[in-house]
């Protein structure tokens, strides 16, 4: 099956979900098409895995609009079904918009609930997590190790891992932005790696371009996939637009994880960005967590995306 | 005596008009919008911006280093802000920043 760069539907896309061609084994369960997604030898190999860790994102702690009143009870139990997964997660990763105003209350209410998990975590911020002092208090709190941009990396399992942050110092009339010392940082950081290595990128907005009308996308992003491309296998793990897609480039899959919190629309089919509004019993078809597996020999990562209605 | 009360007069008639025009405005925030996206007034008068999304916004001076910065608008909240002197005031939503806008002092 052929990825077209435009935008397909979201239906079109939960078709491609079985796709295992040209990159990534992605496989979406619960509350979604999963008939035969998943073979019984793609699922001895996953419980067989290196390395499994999580994406979640979005949780926005705060949010009490509609579809969903309570974005705290959701977070929770999406960590719940973290906590309870076998084989355990090596750790999460929170790709940004923890709380959903950056006030102090509402990050003691997710920083709470991640550690009574047990599970390891990493965290980025979202736009909703800079909106005071530049992000100082999110970076104090949740990545007091980061360079001072707020950026960081680490090795675990055989895979390295890029936490980016595109969401400071936001320009008017722009998408989000990397930033020219953040770049030179990250080339250097991938400078002296082997190409075999396994590289997965942690973004807050999509590091692609996805829909520029509504800012989703990164406007210098495509220098950062300049020096992914020699890599054999990059798996781009963003959150921002509170749904699912997938694109592959290459050796680079992008994948844009579920909100913990509330649905957006998709791109253009609706007057604009805010939450989508959907009867109560769909709610938690359209929220989820992603589990990401690595099979040493086996370049692609696998990427599961459960809905919490599954 | 007579000169003394021609002049609370003749501070009266050119105040006049100045007050009508800078009765306070008002700029809303629905869908992703500023509106009206350009506003004239005349010096002196008070803007108010009220969101009524679903999502939090913020009303930025889009020049450097900042001019003025409003707190973040969670739903229905307001920010006023006086603006004294003649000038173009371009701003935008530090959250969304597509949203673009501008205000005009006379």
């Amino acid at each position: 099956m052929s990825h077209k760069p435009e935008f397909p539907s979201r239906r079109r896309v939960l078709r491609c979900a079985a796709w295992t061609g040209a990159g990534v084994l992605w496989v979406v369960a619960g509350g979604m098409p999963r008939s035969a997604l998943i073979g019984s030898a793609a699922a001895a190999e996953m419980a067989a895995s290196e390395l499994t860790f999580v994406q979640i994102s979005d949780s926005h702690i705060g949010f009490n609009k509609p579809a969903n009143p309570d974005a705290t009870g959701t977070f929770k139990e999406l960590l719940g079904r973290i906590a309870a997964m076998n084989p355990r997660p090596a750790f999460m990763l929170h790709t940004g918009d923890v709380s959903h105003l950056s006030r102090d209350a509402e990050w003691d209410t997710a920083q709470q609930l991640i550690a009574e998990t047990g599970i390891e975590k990493h965290l980025i911020p979202g736009e909703h997590d800079m909106l005071v002092d530049n992000g100082r208090p999110f970076f104090a709190r949740f990545a007091p190790k980061a360079q001072s941009g707020g950026w960081y990396s680490f090795d675990q399992g055989g895979i390295h891992f890029v936490a980016l942050i595109n969401v400071a110092n936001l320009q008017p009339g722009g998408e989000g932005a990397l930033g020219a010392a953040q770049l030179e940082w990250l080339e250097d950081d991938l400078k002296n790696r082997s190409a075999s290595q396994p590289i997965v990128v942690t973004t807050h907005i999509p590091l692609w371009q996805v829909y520029p009308q509504w800012g989703w996308g990164t406007s210098d992003g495509a220098q950062a996939l300049a020096y992914l491309r020699r890599f054999g296998s990059v798996t781009v793990l963003n959150g921002h637009i509170h749904q699912l897609l997938q694109k592959v480039e290459g050796t680079v899959a992008f994948h844009t994880g579920l909100s913990t919190a509330f649905p957006q629309p998709a791109p253009g089919a609706a007057p604009s960005p805010g939450p989508m509004k959907v009867e109560p019993g769909r709610l938690r078809e359209l929220l989820g967590i992603s589990t990401v597996h690595y099979v040493k020999g086996r370049e692609p990562l696998a990427i599961v995306d459960q809905s919490l209605g599954a | 005596m007579r000169r003394s009360t021609s002049v609370p007069i003749l501070a009266i008639l050119l105040l006049a008009p100045v007050t009508a025009w800078a009765a306070d405005q008002t700029v809303t925030i629905d869908n992703f919008t500023f509106a009206p996206k350009e506003l004239t007034v005349a010096a002196g008068t008070k803007v108010t911006w009220i969101n009524r999304d679903d999502i939090p916004h913020t009303i930025v001076s889009s020049d450097g280093p900042r001019s003025f910065k409003s707190p973040p608008l969670d739903t229905d909240d307001k920010f006023s802000m006086t603006f004294d002197r003649p000038g173009i005031y371009h701003y935008f939503c530090s959250i969304h920043p597509m949203m673009t806008a501008t205000v005009t002092v006379r």
